[in-house]
Parts: structure tokens; sequence; C-alpha cells
């Protein structure tokens, strides 16, 4: 591959950051998952979140997960360093601005603002992991305590104000998905007559669904559904 | 007198004669040669690209932002081309035969058969570049027909040909500025032409943006600078569109041919107002498939589409059964004005005709695609719908630009339409080399006057402007540099250089200081009416007469009375545009002077005086089937030369298209 | 369609060349008739600075048929104006009502310096063109046109995209002023045809590294530019440029 043009480049660099960014999407199916495991509690509650900490035991221990997981942060440093770059540089390519910008007539707020709305993303994923992430870590290589995930789960999101940055989290990621899934195959070259629209219905479906799962298992903690 | 230089031989041998006895210069030669390219249309980038790859030093001049944008991009329908890819009878021969009969038997001969010979190289060479024709299912390219043939032979790609053949060349041209072989100049002006020892040396240019004028040596200079429609102000041509350069040419020695034949196309955009600043064309390929007509009865009020069949004249089918609709652009522009000067016109200005797409909408389209759907028995809207979708395809782009120019839909009411100044068949007069009386100075495509006679058939001034620039000045221009290889650059410090540039100082110097009242564009706009009125589609003694002295006034005028603000040194359109108007107004005076000199009625010159009784157009071989070849002593003061016209391969006839 | 005139309040854009700094000058004209062209409204105006002895607007114009690519005017916050598919030349002066505001800027890239007033350098596009926007074919050398048969959908797929005008609307519009949409229409034109197959892999290499030179900037698929092509030019050919992008890397031997 002619790395020094590509990765230099304005096609190859987008490329990489549709790349990482069907990554980061297929990540969050699994995490979904996972997270998922709490409502079974709906369906029986004497499982009291067993099946939770259950999985989430398996994703802190695993050595294959944890392997997955430097990855996982690779490609999340990737997504954001390249994007960042992008934007600083893009930015800098309009020295004078429009003084009459009407944004709507051309393109979605959302697809103008994937920036922003990373950046809601970044500060989101900051709180979410010291809350989430830090406390099993802390316990598997610190501490070495038995944690109970579905505890921590449910001592966090009982707090409103938690929940309320949880909840602007999962809109802020739905927003970014409803461009970024569709815009990741359209930057890999895939675009088709056929196909496309279909990436796109299954892309707002997606930038619906699963975020609108994150928000209800929060919710269902918080209103105390699950126990 | 006159010496056009025609090789000896058969018709069908000379141009391979030609070429097989032609001076050639050596590849060693070539790069020791420059050779410099005004104008980048067709003919001009054609040229300048292949000169390039043939090892010349090329420099390119055009005053848009970019090649791309020479007003070639504009042609709508097609190019013309004898491949006889559609077994119907086309030969180089027949192509030969139409375009001389097309203009009236007033071209010459050798010129018009070495253009449909090299027709065929000129598609090839276009798909080979990538130039998307279009194509049936099957592959292979599709053809339609044009007016004043029968035969399919013009090669389109959707109503934006043009387009697709000058971005075609532009790109070959563009790659011989990346290999270094040509250097491209933008947004400048050519202001004169430098003569060293009787030869065209060299061009004093102005650089549009920052005003200054800079000297550029070349060993041939070929123009390729377009017609000189603007001088009627309104027109289909390009806001900038002008004669400048040629006329430069004309004033420093250059003959001037044949300026009165004018095309006036049939089938544009009515003028909506006192606004107007241009013309719009619809592709002369629409009358494929529209039918022109007006009301059987005068000052009619009902809507088109209100109007019974029987209370329609369709007068192209009723004059000319033969050719119908598609009779060629003089023709079926005088019938629209004689019908709307007999009080049939349309619309609120009573000056346009209908073009009228339902008849075959329904019929010819509607029903196959009703009979390949299967569709039995289908109602009328049916068969609109159907219709409505193979239109689409095939002029879908000029149905839109009408929509948005009038605010109607062309679908749904008959188009309105009159005819406007479309091509200038005249120009600066060149030999077979396409060399003007300069030597070493050339003329291409529509700038020179050579093929097209009196008219210019549909979809044959993309492939003039291709064969010139692609085929033949390639062959020519050797035949003269072969003698100029002992020639070393002459320094632009010459004294030749620093006299025509202090000219051309001295020119804008004096436009600037006049300070007058007026703008430039009412000057523009009242030599047009004065152009269009008494020099236009009907031409007669008295108004020619007329004219010739109005313009001298308005010259005077000028010249005391215009306002043109800004500066000299810095972007100044106002300042462009008075030095293209200044040269307007003198061109316009030789026009109505060749009008008035040529006492017949041909092609594109109509003189009331000369019209049989049912007001066709009235030849006279006997005293005119010459080139009129005019040379400047001074403004308003011209000699008459002419050449000859000899058939040899064609039985001189009346045209008709009946 | 019913005619009617207007007065209106134009904010136009005035730079004296390139070093200097613009500012906006605000006119009015008056008696604008529905029927004409915004270009033709710019015409008045000019006419009318012309007699107070003031220095007219300079635009870029030349065919005013919509297929030059020259006028390039950002009215109202959108290249072009309000009509979808339209050039500034065919945009017609029914599209605004009697005493509207009109503002009207250049197009504004930094890789599409201001010459003067609404008037912006563009070389930049020739530049993209000569670095392979071409299929690398001398006059002469050709076979028969018949003699390769093309599908007719990838003829017209490829007369699609080639259909750019050039005028740099795609560019103006973007928030990155990204050239894509333009650079990927000749790749993508170039792409479907037989003839432009030996050189795929250099050309699109090599158009894009010039893009990327000219300092335009990348794009995030938002779609502007295929919502202001006069030509209607779609995303469909900026895929298609990164999948040729893409394989040409990867086979690369550089």
């Amino acid at each position: 591959m002619a790395t020094k043009n590509f990765f230099t480049s304005s096609v190859g660099r987008k490329i990489i950051v549709g790349l990482t960014g069907l990554f980061l999407i297929s990540f969050l199916v699994v995490h979904l998952l996972i997270n998922s495991f709490i409502l079974v509690d709906l369906v029986n509650p004497n499982d009291n979140g067993a099946t939770f900490n259950e999985a989430a035991h398996f994703m802190s221990h695993n050595w294959l997960i944890r392997v997955v997981e430097i990855g996982l942060f690779a490609g999340l440093i990737a997504h954001i360093a390249m994007t960042v770059k992008l934007t600083i540089e893009n930015k800098k390519k309009r020295p004078v601005q429009y003084a009459v910008f009407d944004g709507k007539a051309n393109s979605k707020w959302y697809a103008r603002s994937m920036a922003i709305l990373g950046s809601i993303l970044l500060m989101f994923l900051a709180v979410h992991l010291s809350q989430f992430w830090w406390p099993t870590k802390e316990a598997l290589y610190i501490t070495h305590a038995d944690e109970n995930s579905f505890e921590m789960v449910k001592a966090t999101l009982t707090n409103p104000i938690n929940l309320a940055i949880y909840v602007v989290g999962v809109v802020a990621l739905g927003y970014h998905l409803l461009h970024g899934f569709q815009s990741a195959f359209q930057s890999l070259g895939l675009n088709h007559k056929k196909y496309t629209p279909i990436i796109k219905t299954i892309g707002t479906v997606f930038a619906i669904a699963v975020p609108a799962g994150f928000a209800f298992i929060a919710l269902s903690v918080f209103l105390g559904l699950v126990q | 007198m006159l010496d056009s230089k025609i090789p000896q031989g058969d018709i069908d041998k000379k141009w391979t004669e030609y070429k097989g006895h032609v001076k050639l210069v050596n590849p060693a030669n070539k790069r020791k040669l420059e050779v410099i390219v005004v104008g980048t249309g067709l003919a001009g980038a054609s040229a300048a690209a292949t000169l390039g790859e043939l090892g010349y030093r090329v420099k390119t001049f055009c005053f848009q932002d970019s090649p791309r944008r020479a007003h070639s991009i504009a042609a709508q329908g097609g190019i013309n081309a004898a491949k006889n890819y559609q077994n119907d009878g086309d030969s180089v021969y027949r192509l030969f035969y139409d375009t001389v009969k097309g203009g009236d038997y007033r071209s010459r001969e050798a010129n018009v058969h070495r253009l449909a010979e090299v027709s065929a190289n000129i598609i090839d060479q276009c798909v080979a570049q990538g130039v998307p024709f279009a194509r049936e299912y099957g592959g292979y390219l599709d053809n339609r027909s044009f007016g004043g043939v029968q035969v399919k032979r013009t090669f389109y790609a959707a109503g934006q040909t043009g387009q697709q053949l000058l971005l075609g060349a532009y790109s070959a041209l563009e790659r011989q500025v990346a290999l270094g072989n040509v250097k491209q100049y933008t947004r400048h002006e050519m202001l004169e032409v430098v003569i060293i020892d009787g030869k065209a040396r060299g061009i004093i240019t102005r650089d549009l943006v920052s005003g200054k004028l800079e000297r550029f040596f070349g060993h041939a200079v070929v123009l390729a600078t377009g017609g000189y429609g603007n001088v009627f102000y309104l027109s289909t041509n390009a806001m900038g569109s002008n004669v400048t350069a040629a006329w430069k040419a004309h004033k420093k020695g250059a003959f001037f041919a044949n300026p009165c034949y004018t095309q006036i196309h049939p089938t544009c955009i009515p003028v909506s107002g006192d606004h107007q600043s241009k013309l719009t064309l619809m592709s002369e390929s629409l009358r494929n498939d529209g039918r022109i007509w007006v009301p059987k009865k005068k000052d009619e009020t009902r809507k088109p589409n209100d109007i019974p069949e029987e209370e329609r004249d369709y007068y192209l089918e009723r004059r000319y059964p033969s050719f119908g609709n598609l009779v060629p652009r003089d023709v079926a522009s005088r019938a629209a004005k004689e019908r709307c000067d007999a009080g049939y016109g349309v619309g609120t200005t009573k000056q346009a005709v209908y073009l009228d797409f339902r008849y075959n909408l329904i019929n010819k389209y509607g029903r196959t695609e009703a009979s390949k759907h299967n569709i039995e028995n289908p109602d009328e809207a049916t068969l609109v719908r159907l219709g409505k979708e193979v239109v689409k395809e095939q002029y879908g782009n000029l149905f839109d630009m009408y929509q948005k120019i009038t605010g109607e839909n062309p679908y749904e009411v008959p188009m309105r339409i009159y005819p406007a100044v479309h091509y200038t068949m005249g120009g600066l007069w060149v030999d077979y080399e396409l060399m003007t009386s300069v030597k070493g100075l050339y003329a291409l495509g529509e700038c020179n006057f050579s093929d097209h006679g009196a008219n210019r058939l549909g979809a044959s001034a993309l492939m003039q402007g291709l064969a010139d620039g692609y085929f033949v000045i390639p062959y020519t221009i050797g035949n003269y540099l072969a003698d100029e290889i002992s020639v070393k650059p002459i320094p632009t410090s010459a004294p030749e250089f620093e006299a025509a540039e202090k000219e051309v100082s001295g020119r804008i110097n004096k436009l600037m200081s006049i300070k007058g009242s007026k703008s430039v564009e009412s000057f523009h706009k009242r030599l047009g009416k004065i152009m269009w009125e008494k020099c236009g589609m009907a031409r007669n003694a008295q108004g020619l007469q007329e004219a010739i002295q109005e313009i001298k006034a308005l010259r005077e005028e000028f010249w005391n009375d215009v306002r043109i603000p800004g500066e000299i040194n810095e972007y100044n359109p106002e300042l462009d545009k008075a030095g293209r108007v200044a040269d307007f107004m003198e061109l316009g005076e030789l026009l109505c002077l060749d009008a008035l000199t040529r006492n017949e009625s041909c092609g594109g010159h109509f003189r009331e005086e000369y019209q049989t009784e049912e007001g066709e157009a009235n030849r006279d071989d006997q005293s005119f089937q010459h080139v009129a070849a005019w040379e400047l002593k001074n403004v308003g003061d011209w000699t008459l030369h002419k050449e000859a016209l000899v058939y040899e391969n064609i039985k001189i006839a009346a045209r008709s298209y009946k | 369609m019913e005619h009617y005139n207007m007065n209106l309040t134009l904010k136009v854009w005035r730079q004296k060349n390139t070093k200097e700094k613009g500012h906006f000058e605000t006119y009015n004209v008056k008696g604008i008739s529905s029927e004409m062209s915004f270009l033709e409204m710019f015409d008045v105006l000019n006419e009318d600075l012309v007699h107070e002895n003031k220095e007219p607007i300079a635009f870029d114009h030349d065919c005013r048929e919509g297929i030059c690519g020259m006028c390039s005017m950002y009215i109202n916050g959108r290249p072009h104006g309000p009509w979808n598919a339209t050039t500034t030349c065919q945009l017609h002066m029914r599209a605004f009502k009697d005493g509207e505001t009109i503002t009207v800027e250049p197009w504004r890239a930094q890789a599409f310096p201001v010459i003067k007033d609404l008037v912006v350098d563009r070389s930049a596009f020739d530049r993209i063109i000569q670095a392979g926007g071409y299929i690398s074919v001398n006059t002469g050398v050709t076979v028969d046109a018949n003699a390769t048969p093309i599908s007719k959908v990838n003829a017209d797929k490829a007369f699609s995209t080639a259909a750019c005008i050039g005028c740099g609307a795609c560019v103006a519009a973007c928030k990155n002023s990204s050239a894509m949409l333009f650079t990927s229409a000749k790749i993508s034109q170039l792409a479907l045809l037989p003839q432009g197959e030996p050189e795929r892999h250099k050309r699109a290499l090599d158009m894009v590294h010039q893009m990327d030179e000219e300092g335009f900037g990348s794009c995030t698929n938002t779609g502007a530019c295929e919502a202001v092509c006069p030509k209607e030019i779609t995303l469909e050919s900026i895929a298609r440029m990164n999948r040729e992008f893409l394989s040409a890397s990867v086979v690369s031997e550089d």
C-alpha cells in the first residue's frame, strides 16, 4: 500500500475514520447485549442481576476480550485523533466565513455537527468510563475485590444527575450514528443504487434502536423496574 | 488575385495528396518552434493539444478563467460524421454534398470535402478520449437526425454535446500543460497582432486581472476566437464572445470574408423584455420531435391546447412537405418571421411560434412504449405519461431550462420560440491551409469563413472546429514552419513589439480618458438594435445604407461620450467590454457594407429585393458565386477582393427542400 | 405564470482585490421584473452604478445558459440561490418576493481566493485536471469508435458525471470547502469507461493528491455538495472515487 500517500491523504484518512467508526459500532452491539442482561430481572425477578454480573465478569476477565479491548481503545483513539485533526484542518480551509449560511437547505444539522456530537460523546465517555469501567479495572488489578457490577449500575443510575448525563450521552450517540453509520459505508466506497437505501434504513433503525435500548435499560434501573 | 492554394487533382484525393507531399518539421526542430494559440474552444484547444503532442512549444490564451468555459461548451444537439453506422446511405460524398447545398453553394468545395473526410476520425478520437456519447443498448453509438439532411449522422451526448466534446479537448490540452508542452494563460485577452517583416510573430495581451499589458513571441499565431454574433447584442453567444482578436488581425492586413453571412437560429426562447441580456437556444434536435405551428386565425386569443387541430397551420410541413420541420435553419427562421409579420405570431409580443411536442409524445413515443408494455387501447393520459418519460431522457435538460426561463412547463404546453442570431459563417479569409492573408497567421473554427458557405447545417460547427484543430492545422502549419526553423525566437523588446504595445496602451488610455455620460452597455444595445432591425433576418438596400450612417454616428458618439468607471491597472470588466464594443462598431459597418454589396439572397443573407414570388431566396450565381474578402485600408474604407467559387463535383441547382 | 415587479434590498460583498479586506454594501433596486434572470437584475444594478459614477460590481458570467460554469454567486446562504439544479444565471427573479433582502457573497474557500467583489480564482480546478483528468491518447492513434461496445448503463453514468461544469458550488456549499464532488466526477467518468482503464490507478492517486495540495478540505459526507450541484452529480461518484483510491493505494508499488 502506498502508505505515505494513503495515511496523509484526505481520502485515505476518511476511509480510516469510516473503518474505525464501523469497528466502534460493532462494539456497541456487544455492549448493548451485555447490558440487556440487566433486564433478565424483568422476566425472572429472582435473577437480581446475577446473569448480568456473570456476563460482566466474563467481559472483564476473559483474556481474549482483554486483548480486543486494547484494540477497541486503539480504534477509538485513531477515530478521535483523525477526526480532531481533520476538523481543525477543515476549519482553516475557509478563512473568511459566510455572513449568511443556510445550512439546512443542503444538509442535516447532525451531519454538519459530528464534531460537536463527538465531543459530547467524548465527555460522556470520560464520565461513563470513570463510573463503570474504571471500578472493574480497579477491582481486577488493584484491590482484587469481588465486584458486583449490577449493584454498581444501580447505585450510579438511580442518581438523577447520572441518569441525565447518561441520557444526554445516548441521545448524542444516536445522532452521531444517524449520520455516521451510513457515512462509514460511503467513505469505504460502498454506494449503490440498490443497497444504499437498505444501508440507510438499517443505519436509521440502528441509530434509534441502539441508543433507545441503552436508555430503556438505564430508565428501568432508575425507575426500579429491575431490582 | 486571391490564391486559395487548393491542391490539384480529384476532389477525393486532394487532402491525401496534400498530406503526402507537405513539408515536415523533424521532432528536434519542433522543439525550437513556438506557436501561439488564441482562444481555447473546440478549435483552439484541439489545435493546441495536438501541436503540443507533436512537440511544438505552444502558448494558449483565453479571456475566461479556464479553457473549459469557451462557448463551444454551449453547443447542444450534436456533431455530424459520415460514419454510416445507421446503414442509411450516408457517405463522405453525401456529407460533402449536404454541406455545400446547405451552404447555398457559397462554400469552397475542397475545404468541405476535406471536412467530410476527416469527420469520421473526429468521432474515433473523441471516443478514445472518453467522451460519453449516447449509446444504444447493444453498446454501440446512437445517432439522431438534424435539419437539411435525410440521413441520421449526428452523434450526441444528451443536449450537451458541445460540453462533452470541449471537455474532451480541454482534457487533452491540460495533459499537454502537465507535460510542459503547452503554457496556458487564462484571463488574458489578445489586443494586437505583432507583425515583423510581413509575418505574424507575436501578440500583445492584457492580463484581465492586473490590467498589465504583456508581449508574447511565436513563430506562428493561430486564432481560434469564435464568431461575432454579439455584434447584434442579443444572440445565443456567451456574454464575452467577441470579435476583437479577429478584428485586430483584420486591421493588420488579414482579409475578412463574407461578414454578412449570419445564421439566425429558428428555435430560441423569445425575448421577454428590455432587460434581456442574451437569448437561449433550444436545440435543433427538438425539431426531430416537435412540430412547429401558428394558429390559422389572426390575433388568436385561445390557449394553444384549446385550439383544435384543424385550426392550426403547420406552415413548415405545408410549405416544405419533403423536409417538413427539418428544413435548414435559414429557411425555418424566415418562415417563422413571415408568419409573425403576417400577424399570426403568438404570445404577449406576437413575436413567437409554437414548437409542439404533444403529437409525437403521444403518437411516436407514447404508442411505442404502450405496445412495449403490452397496454391495449391506451387512453390519452397514459400515452402522454409514457411518452413523457422518453422525451425526458432525450431532451430533459432542455425542457428544464425552458421551464426555468419562462416559468412554463413544455411537457404540458407548447414551447414558444422565435429565431435569434446564433452563428456567423463569415470570418477571417483563409486559404486551404487555414492561413489568413497575413503570413504565419492562421484562423480556425468559427473564426474563419471557410466551410459553411452562406448557411451552416446543424451539428456541423462542432465538426468543423475539431476538424480544423485535430486534423488540419497540425499538417498545414508544418508546411509553413518547415521554412522557419532557422528563425531564432525574436526578443519581445524588438521595436515592432514596442510599437504594437504602444498602440494598445494608447487606445486604452483614450477609452479611459473620455469620461463621458453613457455606459458601454447602452452603446452595445443601440448597435444591436440597428443591426437586428436593418441587417437581421431580412435586409434591403435602403435599410443597409441607413444602418451604415447610423453606425458611423454611433461610433462617433461612443468615442466622445462613453463612461468607463474604474482604473486601467486592475480587474475592470467595463474596460474589457468597452474595447470589444468599440470593435463591434467597426465590424458592424463592414457587415452592412458586405450585405449591401451582395445583391442576391443566399443562405443566411436574405435581401428583400431578391426573392421569388413564393418568398424563397433568389440566388444570383452569375454575379455572386464568389467569396467577398474585404481588405481594410481605414475604418470605413475597405477594398473588395473576390475569390471565385468553382463547383466541379456538385451540380449547382436552386436549393429546394420542398 | 403571473408576471410582477419588485423592489429589493441587496447586500453585496465588495472587495477591491485579493489583498484588501472586503465588506458588505447595501443597494436598493427598483422595478425588477419577475421575468429577469438573477444576473440581469445585477446588470440593472450595475447600469445604475455606472450612471452614479460608481464602480459596478464585478462578477463572473459568460454563457448565461447554465453550462459554462462561470457564474458563481452565493445567494442567501446557498450557492446559486434557492432553486435546485440551477446555476446563478438560470435563477430567475420569480424566485423572490417584493421587498426581500438578498445577501450575495463570493464562493468562500482558501483554495478559491477572491479576485474582486464576487469573482474568485478557480484555477485550482484546472490543476486537478492536469494531474490526471484525461486519457493519455494522442490525436490520430485511434481505433474505430464502435470497436469497443460500452454498456448503455455505464455510458449514461459516465455522462452524468461528465456533465460537471466545474463551477465550484460543491466547494462553496461544503462546510469543509472540499472539492471531492468535482474531483470524483472526473475520476468516475473515466473509471466507468474502458478507455480509462489503463490509467485508473495512477489517476485516482494523482488527482486526489493534487486536490489535497490545492488546499481543499476533506469530506465528511454531509451531502451539501450534491444538494447544490447544478448538474445533480451525486455522492455515488465520491464513493466511487474512494473505492478507486483505496484499490489504487493497495496495488500501488510506491
